[in-house]
Parts: structure tokens; sequence; C-alpha cells
């Protein structure tokens, strides 16, 4: 007797767990998830918290629009915490256990390549919204910041052009950006005709906060008669004290102008600008754009973040362009299905933040303006030069011997991330 | 547009003299219009009338201070007050209205645009009644050279009085010559001047000359530079000293706080980076204050902040010691993983209430800015910071010797069970000595906040450097920790220059281990009783 009631009870449970597990997939049908892998603990959460919050915000619009194919956006948040093997371990949670349709993430390029294989072997699709080395393209992999020639190139251009500079100091933090960044730089100006001793290449530890020798070393080097630059690939948080020592040693922005590629709105705020006013910084977008785009997006962020002081910068537009891009992909797809939205993305345009249009490009990179900005007071910057038209995105460096020849094209039939157009191959699947 | 220029080039031809005020104004008002690119042609236009009254208007443009109203496009001087602009008449700076953020617009400019505005503005104010603003006058054409300044120049040169800006305004004529097309025998003259007066900031004037076409010239120049070079060697030594000592004074007092937490009582705390993170946020909050209430004051809030930073995180070393570290004496693993512990917990307390973004901790006037000893360059934050590590030392070294607590301190840790025979209460001074700890870190963190990041991530940049500076000095002893941070400091700066910033941080951290093992006690080694303990 006791056995059959037993049996009955068990069965009862059985069939209410049934049930349960069967409502919340039913429910989790009527949701379309998206990941959201960006460091909310540890060194880079100073920079990747922000780009969450962000995240949060596009997601929320699209839901009070209606959501996604009627059903409504859900986002999973992970933090990976600032550890590069952690990244590739929480973007398989998302993969596997969340089955998210899309993920947004990453910050630091090391981060990025571990999880690459992930992205890979799980079939996902990644928006990657910051500046970068380049010498990438994977078809999982959809770059929103800015490659080298998005950034790098046109600002040197820049300073060529309107500052006749003549002597270059390349200073950067000693990781794979700056250096890949630096090795292209060089190239590019010894092809503009700089000789060796008019190039000085300085690279210093993450965090640096010691900068009187190289602040110093730069000096001299500027007291040349020639007119001196530096080209700043420092990184997150060794830009504050190397700023104060510029300002300390008394060099301004009129001697020896500093040009940054990491420097945005975001890290001013942390920094007293005045000594700093006229130092560049080359970026996509800037916060003073001035568009009725740009500020519905700046009034729409200080809402949702509930902070006027807070501030917009570039990782942040280019999530804005990459998840509206996707938004469209998928609807016109009719489908989240990975393989469908990869193949259906390319040739997406969505309105910029900068009154134009930007299109995902065949090599998954996109287009933007370049913009060229000068630090003012307020912590914000003066646009001082913009390229003419939109800058399509290069994956593989025109400058560097090995990567002139390698093209990238996900489209069919070529469907190839480095395709060596000399000896007609594909190099292999991506990186 | 164009129209418009050629028109203003006209204009001082109509209006000569000192009653062409409408063509200045109008001058003026004409830098509202046009493209960046047009502003060049502009300013020329301003400078031609050669009108001292125009020279606020160009330093409001080279500073960012001057806005046009948008309605009718008139040029004004802004002061910024809330988020309203007071905008003033640019040439008599009488007010004229207050107008809200969104009816003005900057004036914009570029560095290009800047260095023309203070060579321009250079040689408008070498007539100026101030001999001060004469003196700036001609320290900026020394620099820059502008030969269009000569005449001004000559004319300034034979009305001068005051002798100091008479040799200033004498070596910027020679820096204009150079650049001139004058006769090879003036300006060989003028390189002697230059070589012999103008110092380090002649170096790039001459550099520019040693590949002349006229021989005689480059050879002077090249003698001058070869001179001033020579003088400047031992200088330089001097100067790597310098940035030694000052680096050894971080790390003395990053360490000089784990020197009594670590060295004295020999626990191993992973928080001590933490505690100068609080103090590093204590001193946010008291700009904070001070900004939002009573911004007159802003410059003693470093000063504010030392008490405030002390108690801080002096009581949060209280509260460790006594809720987790008493019960773990003796167990050093435990506690380094109880401490590491409790360093994660308050940096994401920090991060909770503050945010994950830096936040502006302002240097006060008097620490910024540098001095120039002779050929040394000192500046003023790191200047402060130096005399700050040595005051907290001496105070330190009063404390642990001269004083009561000091002694007891000192007999608990040579001897625990004879301290406490003799009446010690034990537990107490080692809550005290732990909090002794934390607060100074509070306070290193104060100085620190001057020149690094203040960011939850703060305490952990110096942690390391802290155990190496005290492991390297040796444990217990503060003499070894002053002598240590200062080896540290100047090897490291010596290193810098060939090795590079990531080689000789590699080199000195090897150099410390090879050390260790030759003298495992450190530089100085306690001796007697206590080593036995």
């Amino acid at each position: 007797m006791s056995t059959l009631k037993n049996r009955i009870r068990s069965f009862g449970m059985a069939t209410i767990v049934a049930a349960t597990t069967a409502s919340s997939a039913a429910w989790a049908e009527d949701t379309i998830k998206v990941g959201i892998l960006h460091s909310l603990s540890g060194t880079m959460a100073i920079s990747e918290t922000t780009l969450k919050d962000v995240m949060l915000m596009l997601i929320e619009e699209q839901n009070e629009k209606g959501g996604l194919l009627g059903k409504q956006l859900e986002a999973v948040v992970v933090d990976p915490a600032s550890d590069w093997p952690l990244f590739a371990e929480k973007a398989r949670e998302l993969l596997e256990v969340h089955e998210v349709a899309a993920v947004f993430g990453n910050w630091t390029s090391v981060s990025r390549k571990s999880v690459l294989p992930v992205f890979d072997e799980l079939n996902g699709i990644l928006f990657y919204p910051v500046q970068y080395e380049g010498e990438e393209s994977q078809r999982n992999v959809f770059y929103t910041g800015a490659a080298p020639n998005q950034q790098a190139i046109p600002a040197v251009d820049y300073l060529l052009e309107n500052e006749e500079v003549e002597r270059w100091v390349l200073a950067g933090t000693d990781y794979v950006y700056p250096r890949t960044t630096n090795k292209i730089l060089e190239a590019y100006l010894k092809s503009k005709g700089v000789s060796d001793e008019d190039i000085m290449i300085n690279y210093t530890p993450f965090g640096h906060s010691d900068w009187q020798t190289i602040v110093a070393d730069i000096k001299a080097f500027g007291s040349e008669g020639k007119k001196t630059a530096v080209v700043s690939t420092i990184n997150g948080d060794a830009n504050v004290p190397f700023y104060k020592e510029l300002g300390n040693q008394g060099i301004s922005a009129t001697d020896i102008p500093v040009v940054a590629f990491s420097v945005g709105e975001e890290e001013l705020a942390g920094l007293d600008t005045a000594p700093l006013v006229g130092h560049l910084a080359a970026w996509n977008y800037f916060q003073s754009v001035d568009t009725p785009e740009n500020e519905a997006f700046i009034e729409a962020w200080k809402a949702f973040i509930g902070d006027e002081d807070r501030v917009t910068n570039d990782p942040m537009e280019a999530h804005y362009i990459g998840f509206n891009m996707w938004v469209k992909a998928v609807e016109k797809a009719g489908t989240t299905d990975v393989d469908t939205v990869i193949d259906e993305i390319i040739g997406v345009a969505v309105p910029n933040l900068s009154g134009g249009y930007s299109a995902m490009m065949p090599n998954h990179h996109i287009t933007k303006p370049v913009l060229i900005g000068e630090i003012q007071e307020d912590g914000q910057f003066d646009i001082v030069d913009q390229t003419d038209g939109l800058v399509a995105g290069d994956a593989w460096s025109d400058y560097l011997p090995d990567s002139a020849k390698l093209i990238s094209d996900w489209r069919k039939p070529l469907e190839c991330g480095n395709f060596n157009v000399e000896t007609q191959t594909c190099g292999g699947k991506g990186s | 547009m164009k129209r418009f220029i050629a028109a203003l080039f006209i204009l001082p031809m109509l209006f000569s003299g000192a009653g062409a005020d409408d063509g200045l104004i109008e001058r003026i008002d004409a830098l509202a219009t046009g493209k960046l690119k047009d502003r060049a042609a502009q300013i020329e236009a301003i400078s031609e009338t050669g009108d001292a009254r125009a020279v606020p208007a160009l330093q409001a443009l080279r500073d960012g201070s001057l806005y046009f109203r948008k309605s009718d496009k008139k040029v004004f001087l802004a002061e910024k007050s809330g988020s309203d602009f007071v905008l003033k008449d640019p040439l008599t700076a009488a007010e004229v209205e207050t107008l809200s953020k969104s009816a003005v617009r900057k004036v914009k400019v570029n560095n290009r645009l800047r260095r023309q505005l203070t060579a321009v503005i250079g040689s408008m104010t070498l007539e100026s009644p101030d001999p001060g603003t004469r003196l700036a006058a001609a320290r900026t054409i020394f620099k820059t050279g502008d030969v269009s300044a000569l005449e001004a120049l000559e004319a300034a040169i034979r009305t001068e009085q005051n002798a100091d800006v008479l040799a200033a305004m004498e070596l910027a004529r020679a820096s204009a010559l150079l650049k001139s097309d004058a006769e090879t025998f003036e300006k060989v003259k003028a390189v002697e001047l230059v070589g012999t007066r103008g110092g380090r900031d002649a170096v790039p004037l001459l550099k520019e000359l040693e590949s002349s076409q006229d021989e005689s010239i480059a050879q002077a120049a090249g003698k001058q530079i070869a001179q001033i070079e020579k003088a400047q060697v031992l200088w330089n030594s001097a100067q790597t000293v310098w940035y030694g000592i000052s680096l050894g004074s971080v790390l003395l007092l990053a360490a000089i706080g784990l020197a009594v937490t670590f060295g004295v009582m020999g626990v191993i705390n992973m928080a001590h980076g933490e505690m100068v993170m609080l103090g590093a946020y204590t001193t946010f909050v008291v700009q904070e204050v001070i900004r939002g209430s009573f911004p007159g004051l802003f410059d003693y809030s470093l000063l504010m902040a030392l008490p405030l930073a002390f108690l801080v995180a002096g009581a949060c070393g209280f509260a460790m010691e006594r809720g987790i570290i008493r019960f773990l004496y003796g167990r050093p693993l435990e506690t380094l993983l109880a401490t590491w512990g409790v360093s994660l917990i308050l940096q994401q307390a920090i991060r909770t209430i503050f945010g994950p973004t830096n936040r502006e901790v302002g240097n006060p006037s008097w620490m910024s800015g540098a001095y120039e000893l002779g050929g040394l360059t000192l500046t003023a934050n790191r200047l402060w910071i130096v005399v700050f590590a040595l005051i907290v030392f001496a105070a330190l070294f009063l404390v642990l010797k001269r004083t009561g607590f000091g002694l007891q301190m000192r007999a608990v840790t040579q001897n625990r069970k004879m301290a406490s025979s003799m009446g010690i209460r034990t537990p107490w001074v080692d809550a005290l000595t732990f909090a002794l700890g934390s607060g100074i870190a509070g306070i290193a963190g104060v100085a620190l906040s001057q020149i690094a990041n203040v960011s939850p991530n703060l305490g952990q940049s110096y942690i390391i450097d802290s155990f190496m500076v005290v492991v390297f000095g040796g444990v217990g002893n503060l003499w070894g920790t002053l002598v240590g941070a200062m080896t540290l400091g100047i090897a490291n700066k010596f290193l810098e220059p060939y090795a590079g910033a990531v080689l000789a941080k590699i080199l000195i951290l090897v150099f410390i281990i090879l050390f260790i093992q030759k003298r495992p006690r450190g530089l100085f080694a306690l001796k007697g009783r206590a080593v036995e303990a």
C-alpha cells in the first residue's frame, strides 16, 4: 500500500516537474536572448561597465518599440571579471546554457582572442565594439570598432598636414594592440619619407605611473628644432599620470601635441583637463558631435543611467551601430538563426550618431567617419577635422608586407577571412 | 566670404590711426564667421591693426573663452557662471548680458592657431605698461623666433628701462634675427648671444641652424650646442637622481604603513593597498565637499584630508584586526588569504559606491607646475611628495622611539610573553599597531591621489612594490624601508633609459630575488631575541 502511495506521490511530483519545465520552455520561446560579455569587476570594469549599461539601454528601447520578430529581447549579463580565460568560459556559458542569439562584448584584444575558438566551435555571433589592431577577420565576429586605417592612419595624416610634424614619438603600453599599431604606423611613416632617427618608439608596462623619465626623454627628443608629436597608444589607467606629468613638466599641446587612440570622454572624466587643452584624440565619434541623433542618444543615456554628468564615448556608439545592424539583419532574415544572420548582415546600413549611415562590409568591418578632436577644458572634444566621407575598415593593413596581399570577404563563394591574392589561396578559416 | 575678408584688408586704409574703432570690432566679429581654416587670416587682420585693445579678445580666443551670440554673430568675452555665460564686450570688457549655453557658441581654435595667437599676442604686448607682461612677451618671441616681431622688438628695446626685461628682449631679438635674412656676421653674433644666455631653450633654435648653408653660422651654432650639452651632462645625472628620489619617495609612502603591519607585526596584509585607496577616496570626498560648499578653501583640501584619511583607514584597519586578523595570528597562509578577501570586498564596495570610473582629484595650485633649479626641473607635486614622505617617516620614527605607545609596541614585538607579564595589554597594542599602519597607508593615499588614478584598482598597483621594498629593506626596520625604497627608486631610474621601463622593472625584481638569496633578512636585519622568536 505504502509503495503505491509513494508511487502516486512520485508520479505527481514528476508531472509537476514536467509541467514547470514545459512552461518555462514555452516562456523562453517568447524571448530572444542577447548575451552581454563585459567585465563588471577587475581592472577593465572601469571601461566595460559602461558598455554593459548601454547594451541594457538599447535592449530596453528595442523592447519598448515592440521587440524583435514579435518577441521581447532578454539581456543575459555575465561577468568575466577582467580575467582572460574566464572570458572563454563565460562565452561558452552564454552560447551553450543560455543559447543567446548574439553576444555583444569584450574590450581588450587578448580577451577577444581568448573567445574566438568558442565562437567558432559553437557557431555564435560576437559584436566587438572597440578600436583594435586589425590583422584579423573571423566569420563569427563583427568588428564595429575602428581598424587601424579608421583611426591611426587618419590621425597621423592630420598631424602631417596640419601640424607639419617631422619627428614622431610612438608611445604605447606593452601589449598586442600598441605593438601592432605602431608597427603599421612605423611602416606608414617611413613610406612618407620619415627617417629612422626621427621615430622614437617607447613601451611601458600596464598601469605605469612614474612617467618622469619618459616625459623628459620626449621633451629632449622634441627639442631638436623639428616639430615633434606623440602618437599615444597608452592604455587605460596609465594615461592619467602620463598627462599629469606632461602638464607638470610644462609641455603644452602647442609645443608637442599628443594624439591618443585610447583616450575618450570617459577617461578624461577622471582628470583635470585644463593643462591638456589642445592635445588630440582620433575617434569615430565624440560626444560633442552636433547632430539630432546624437542629442537624442545622449539624452536617452543620461535618463537611463540617472546621472547628468555621465558622458558618452566611441565604443558606446559602436555598440549602438552594432546592435541596430543586428536587429535589422534579423528582421531582414526573419529569424535569429546564426548562419542566416551572418549572411544577411553584410550590406546592412544603419544610421550612426555623426549624421551618416554605417554599413557592414563583406570583411565584417564597418564604414565610419574619422574625427579628430582637441581636448577642451570641460573634458569634451572640439572636432577640428573630419574625413570627407566614410572610411571602410580594412582588416589587413596595406602597410605591412605580409598583410598587404591578404583580403577578407565572407560572402559566398569566397567565404574567406584571409585570402591571399598572390597565391589565390585561402590561408585557413579566420585569424 | 572672400569679399568680406578683402573688405577687411581695405578697412585700415580707410580709417587710419587710433580712431579706427569700427574696423577693429568688425575684424573681431569676423571671427564668428567662416571655417577653422579661415581663422589664420582673420587673426592676421586683427594683429595688423597693432591695436593693443584687441589683446584681451585674442587671449580669450587662445584660452577658449571667446564666444559668439548665435542670433547676430557678435563676438564676446564669455565667463561661465553656472550653466549660463556672462558676455562681455571684447574691447572694454564691460558686461553686456547673460545668456544660456544654447544661445552662444565658442569660437573654435586649434593648436596651430594657438601658436599663431601666442606669437601675435607676444608682439602686441611688448609695449605693455606691466613689466611682467613685457617679460613674458619677450620670452615668447625668443621661443618662436618670430621674424615679424623684429621691428616691434627694436622699438621696445630703445625705450625699455627694466634691466631684466631688456636682457630678455635682446635675447628675443637675437632669436628673431637668426630666422631673418640678416648679414652673416650679425647672425654669428646672435648665435653666440643665444648660445651663452639662452640655456637649454636655445638648443632647438641652434639645431635648426646646424644644417645652415652658411658655414660660419653652422660652425658657430655647432660650437654653442656642444657647450650647452657639455654643461648639461652633470645636470642630467642630477636629474636622474632626482627622478629616483622622487620614485623612491612614492615607494616609501606606499610601503611605510606596511613596514608597520608586516615589518613590525609580521602580518601579511594583502589589503594594505586598499587602505591607500581608502585614503585617496577620502581626499576625493573632501574635495567634493569643498568644491560644493567652500570653493575658496580648495588649496587646503589636502591638509584637511590628511587627518580624515588617517582616521578612515585607521578605523578600517582596527576593525579588520579585531574582526579577522586576531584570530589568525601565527597562521600566515590563512592571514594572507583572509586579507586578500578583504581587499576584494573593499574594492568592490568602493566600485559600488563611487562607480568603476576614475574620480578626479584636483591638484591645489601650490602643487602644480615646476621649479627650475639650475639645469634641474623639479615638478612641484613630486617635490612636495618627497618632502611629505620624509615628514611621515620622521613622524612614525618618533612615535616608535619616543612615545610610550611606541615602547609598548616594540616590547610586544620583541617578546610578547614578557611584555604581557609586565602588564602590557598585548591584544590592545596589536590592534592599535595595525590601526597605525593602516592609518599611515591612508595618508599615503592622500599624497598618491595627486599623481595616480583614483580608481578602485589604485591599491593593487602598489601592493607588490610595497612588499618588495619592505622585504628588501629588512623586515622590522624602518631605516631599512627608507634605504630600500630610495635604492630601488634610483636604481630603477638609472636603468630605465638603457633598458626601457618594462625591462628595468624586471631587472630590479631579478636583483631583489638574488639579493634575498644572499641576505634573507634584507638590508638591515634585526638582531637579537626577536630573530629567534
